[in-house]
C-alpha cells in the first residue's frame, strides 16, 4: 500500500521539482526585464513570496482555499470522465453557463428568504452546468462527434452566450457597465471574515464533499465500476452488458454538475454578480489539476490545493519579487509537460518504471479525435 | 409588382443582395481574416493526414506571433532600413518572419516528440502546447509592457494597379486578391500547391497511407515515425506563418492571448473542410465572412424588412456561428466528415531490432 502510494507520488513530485527548476531559469534570464538587473537569487525570492502569500498568514490560507475550490471541482470534472475514457476540455463552457445561470436565478431571488434563494440559485447553476455537459455527452454517444472538439467549440459558444445575456436580458438596470444585478440574499454565507480581501464563503467546503462523493461513486458503486471498465476496456464493457452510451452521457452530466457548482460558487460566494467579459481559465487549469492528481479524487484535492496556493501566492510574488503573476501559468504548463514527458522525470530522478502502480494509461482518450467515430 | 415585395422569396433576394454588397465591399478584409484561419487549418491538415491530432495550433500560432514580433523588433533595431517597395519589407521584418516560421517548427517538433516518440496522449500534448505558449507569451507580454521595445512596423499591402481594381463587376475580386500583405497573398498559392501535393504526389500518397493505415504503410517500407515528424514540422511552418500574420503582417504589435481562439476555429475549419487543403481554405473563408458579416450588420445595417430581421439577431450569434457549424457538421447533420482512420493513435513499431 505505502509502496504503491509512493510510486504514485514520485513522478508528480519530480515533475513539480523540475518545473520549479525550469521556472528558476526563466526567472533568472528575464530578471533584467523584471527587476532591471541580473539577479541570481531572484528565483528563491520569488518562490519564497509564493509560499508566504499562500501559507504565510491566515488570510493567505483562506485565499488558497478559496482559489482551490473551483480548481478541485473542475479537476474532478476532468478526472471522472477520464476514468470513462472521455476528455472533458469543456470545463470553461460548463463553468460559464453554470455561473451565468446562478447569477440570473440569484439576482431574481435576491429579495427572497436566503433559505430558499441560496439552494435554488446553487441548484440552478449545477443543473445548467449539467445540461451543458449533457450536450457533448449526448453528441458523443449518439452521433460519434468527438467530445474534445465539441467541448472546445461549446466553450466559445458559452462565451458568446454569456456576453449576449449580460449585455442584453440580464443587464442590471442603471449599471454603468454590462453586469448582472446583485445576488443579494442568494449569496453564499461568509464563514470566516478576513482582515483584507474576499472573505471565506460556505462554498469552499463543497469541493471536499464532492471529492468524497466522486470517490464513493467511482470505487464503491456498480455505476462506478461500469464507468471504470468502460474507460479501461470499452469492448469488455459492452460484452459484459454495460451500456456505454448511457455511461458516456451520465459521466458528462455529472462532470457538468460539478463544474456548474464551481461556477455558482464563484458568483454567489466571491463575485456577487456577473460581467459580460467574465473570463476564466479554470477549464484548462483543471486539466493540470486532474493529471497532477493522477485522476484520483483525493489526488485531485491535493493537486487543486497546490495550484490554488500558487494562485493565491501570485499577487505577493508580483509585489515583493517583481515577477508577473503569469509566472504561475508558466509553472503550471511546465508541470503538465513533465507529467506527460514523464520519461524525463524518471531519467533525472532515477525512478524505475513502475509496474502496477505506474502512471495511468492515457491511451484510450484521444483515439481518433475530431472525426466521427460513429458505431 | 416589385420582386422584392414577394413574402419569402423577396426577403431571400434582399439577403442575397446584401450579402453580395457586404462581400464585395469587404472582400479585402475578409480574405485577410481568412489567412490565419486557413494557415492554421493547413497546419492541422498536414498533422492529421499523417495521423497526429494537433489541438495545439492555437498555442503554436501564439508562440510564433510573439517570436516573430520580438525578433523583428530586435533585428530592425540592429539593422535599420527604409521599407523597400516590395511589400514594405525590411531586413528586420524578413528575419522576424523567418523566426516565426522557425518557432512554429520548433513548437511542432515538441508536439511530435511527445505524440510520436513518447506516444503520449495527443490531446494532452496539444493542450500542453496551448497552456505553455499562453503562459510564456503572457509572461513576456507583461514584462515588455513595462519595458517597451520599439515595433518593427509591418509588411505593407500590395497596391494593385487601378485599371484592374476599377474594372466593373470583377474589380473587387482583384482588389481582394491583390491588395494584401505577403502572407495573405501567398495563401491561395500554398493551398493549391498543398492540395496537389497531398493528392497527386508520392509524398502525399505516403502521408495519407500513414494516416489511414500505418501498419500497412510500414510493411511497404515507409517510415511512419519519420513521416509523422516531417509532416508535423511542416505543419509548424504554416502555423508559424499564421502567427506572423498577427504581429508583422496584419498588425504590428503583440498582445497576450491575441490569437483569441482562432487556432480552434482553424480546427473547426479543418473538420468542416474534410481534412483537405482546399476544403479547409473554403471553410476558413466562410467563417471569416461570417465574422465580417456580424460586423457589417452593426456598421452598415441593411434597410427595410431584412434590416429588422437581421438587426434582431444578436451579434454574438455570428461570432459563435463557426463553432455551431462545426458541431452540426461533426454530429453528421449536414453530411459526414470522416477523419483519417489512424488519426490520434500513437504508432508502435512491432519489433525493435
Amino acid at each position: 500500500m505505502i509502496a504503491r502510494l509512493r510510486a504514485q507520488l514520485l513522478v508528480p513530485a519530480g515533475a513539480i521539482v523540475l518545473a520549479l527548476i525550469v521556472g528558476a531559469v526563466i526567472i533568472i534570464v528575464t530578471s533584467p526585464l523584471a527587476v532591471q538587473k541580473l539577479d541570481l537569487s531572484l528565483p528563491l525570492a520569488t518562490y519564497w513570496a509564493l509560499v508566504q502569500g499562500s501559507l504565510g498568514s491566515i488570510d493567505g490560507i483562506v485565499d488558497t482555499l478559496r482559489a482551490a475550490s473551483p480548481l478541485i471541482l473542475v479537476g474532478l470534472a476532468v478526472a471522472l470522465p477520464f476514468k470513462a475514457g472521455l476528455f472533458n476540455i469543456g470545463g470553461q463552457g460548463q463553468f460559464l453557463i453554470g455561473a451565468v445561470t446562478a447569477a440570473w436565478v440569484g439576482a431574481a431571488l435576491s429579495g427572497a428568504s436566503p433559505f430558499v434563494a441560496l439552494p435554488v440559485a446553487v441548484l440552478a447553476g449545477m443543473l445548467a452546468g449539467a445540461a451543458y455537459g449533457f450536450i457533448p455527452g449526448w453528441l458523443k454517444a449518439y452521433t460519434g462527434a468527438h467530445e474534445v472538439v465539441t467541448t472546445i467549440m461549446l466553450n466559445y459558444i458559452a462565451m458568446q452566450i454569456v456576453s449576449y445575456l449580460i449585455q442584453g436580458p440580464l443587464k442590471a438596470p442603471g449599471a454603468t457597465f454590462a453586469r448582472s444585478a446583485d445576488v443579494g440574499n442568494s449569496a453564499l454565507p461568509v464563514i470566516f471574515q478576513q482582515t483584507a480581501g474576499h472573505p471565506a464563503h460556505l462554498g469552499i467546503i463543497f469541493p471536499y464533499i464532492a471529492a468524497v462523493l466522486v470517490w464513493w461513486l467511482l470505487y464503491r458503486t456498480t455505476i462506478g465500476f461500469e464507468i471504470r471498465t468502460a474507460g479501461a476496456n470499452p469492448d469488455a464493457a459492452r460484452y459484459a452488458g454495460m451500456r456505454p452510451r448511457f455511461l458516456i452521457v451520465l459521466t458528462m452530466v455529472i462532470a457538468g454538475l460539478l463544474v456548474g457548482l464551481a461556477g455558482a460558487g464563484e458568483i454567489l460566494g466571491v463575485q456577487g454578480y456577473m460581467v459580460a467579459g467574465y473570463s476564466t481559465n479554470v477549464g484548462f487549469d483543471a486539466i493540470t489539476v486532474a493529471l497532477l492528481g493522477r485522476t484520483h479524487p483525493f489526488g485531485v484535492v491535493l493537486a487543486g490545493l497546490l495550484l490554488g496556493a500558487m494562485r493565491a501566492g501570485a499577487p505577493l510574488m508580483q509585489i515583493s519579487a517583481g515577477i508577473p503573476v503569469q509566472m504561475v501559468d508558466v509553472l503550471q504548463g511546465v508541470i503538465l509537460f513533465f507529467l506527460t514527458a514523464d520519461i524525463v522525470v524518471r531519467w533525472v530522478f532515477r525512478i524505475r518504471a513502475a509496474g502496477s502502480g505506474g502512471p495511468e494509461k492515457l491511451a484510450t482518450v484521444s483515439a481518433s479525435s475530431g472525426g466521427s467515430t460513429a458505431k | 409588382m416589385n420582386l422584392l415585395d414577394i413574402p419569402v422569396l423577396g426577403l431571400a433576394l434582399q439577403l442575397l443582395g446584401y450579402l453580395v454588397t457586404v462581400c464585395t465591399q469587404n472582400g479585402t478584409i475578409i480574405l485577410a481574416l481568412t489567412a490565419p484561419l486557413a494557415f492554421g487549418a493547413l497546419c492541422g491538415v498536414m498533422c492529421e493526414r499523417s495521423g497526429v491530432v494537433n489541438i495545439g495550433i492555437e498555442g503554436t500560432m501564439l508562440a510564433a506571433a510573439f517570436v516573430g514580433w520580438f525578433v523583428a523588433s530586435i533585428a530592425s533595431q540592429a539593422m535599420p532600413a527604409d521599407p523597400s517597395p516590395f511589400f514594405g519589407a525590411t531586413p528586420g521584418l524578413v528575419i522576424g518572419l523567418l523566426a516565426a516560421i522557425v518557432c512554429g517548427m520548433l513548437v511542432s517538433a515538441i508536439l511530435a516528440w511527445l505524440a510520436v516518440t513518447l506516444r503520449a496522449d495527443q490531446i494532452i500534448a496539444g493542450t500542453i502546447i496551448n497552456i505553455v505558449a499562453a503562459g510564456i507569451t503572457g509572461y513576456f507580454d507583461v514584462l515588455f509592457s513595462t519595458n517597451p521595445i520599439p515595433t518593427a512596423g509591418k509588411f505593407e499591402a500590395f497596391v494593385p494597379p487601378s485599371f484592374l481594381t476599377d474594372l466593373p463587376v470583377v474589380g473587387w475580386l482583384f482588389s481582394a486578391l491583390l491588395n494584401q500583405g505577403p502572407i495573405t497573398m501567398s495563401l491561395i498559392v500554398v493551398v493549391i500547391v498543398m492540395e496537389v501535393l497531398l493528392f497527386r504526389s508520392r509524398w502525399g500518397l505516403r502521408t495519407r497511407a500513414v494516416g489511414e493505415h500505418p501498419k500497412a504503410a510500414e510493411t511497404v517500407g515507409i517510415s511512419v515515425i519519420r513521416l509523422r515528424y516531417q509532416n508535423v514540422i511542416l505543419g509548424g511552418v504554416f502555423a508559424g506563418l499564421a502567427g506572423a500574420w498577427f504581429t508583422i503582417d496584419f498588425g504590428n504589435s503583440f498582445v497576450g492571448g491575441m490569437t483569441g481562439g482562432r487556432g480552434f476555429i482553424a480546427l473547426a475549419a479543418l473538420i468542416f473542410g474534410r481534412w483537405r487543403p482546399v476544403g479547409a481554405f473554403l471553410a476558413s473563408l466562410l467563417f471569416a465572412t461570417s465574422i465580417a458579416l456580424g460586423t457589417a450588420i452593426r456598421t452598415t445595417p441593411p434597410t427595410g424588412q431584412l434590416g429588422t430581421i437581421l438587426g434582431a439577431i444578436p451579434e454574438q450569434f455570428f461570432a459563435a456561428l463557426p463553432y455551431i457549424v462545426t458541431i452540426v457538421v461533426l454530429a453528421g447533420v449536414v453530411g459526414r466528415s470522416v477523419a483519417p482512420a489512424a488519426d490520434g493513435q500513437p504508432y508502435e513499431r512491432e519489433s525493435v531490432s
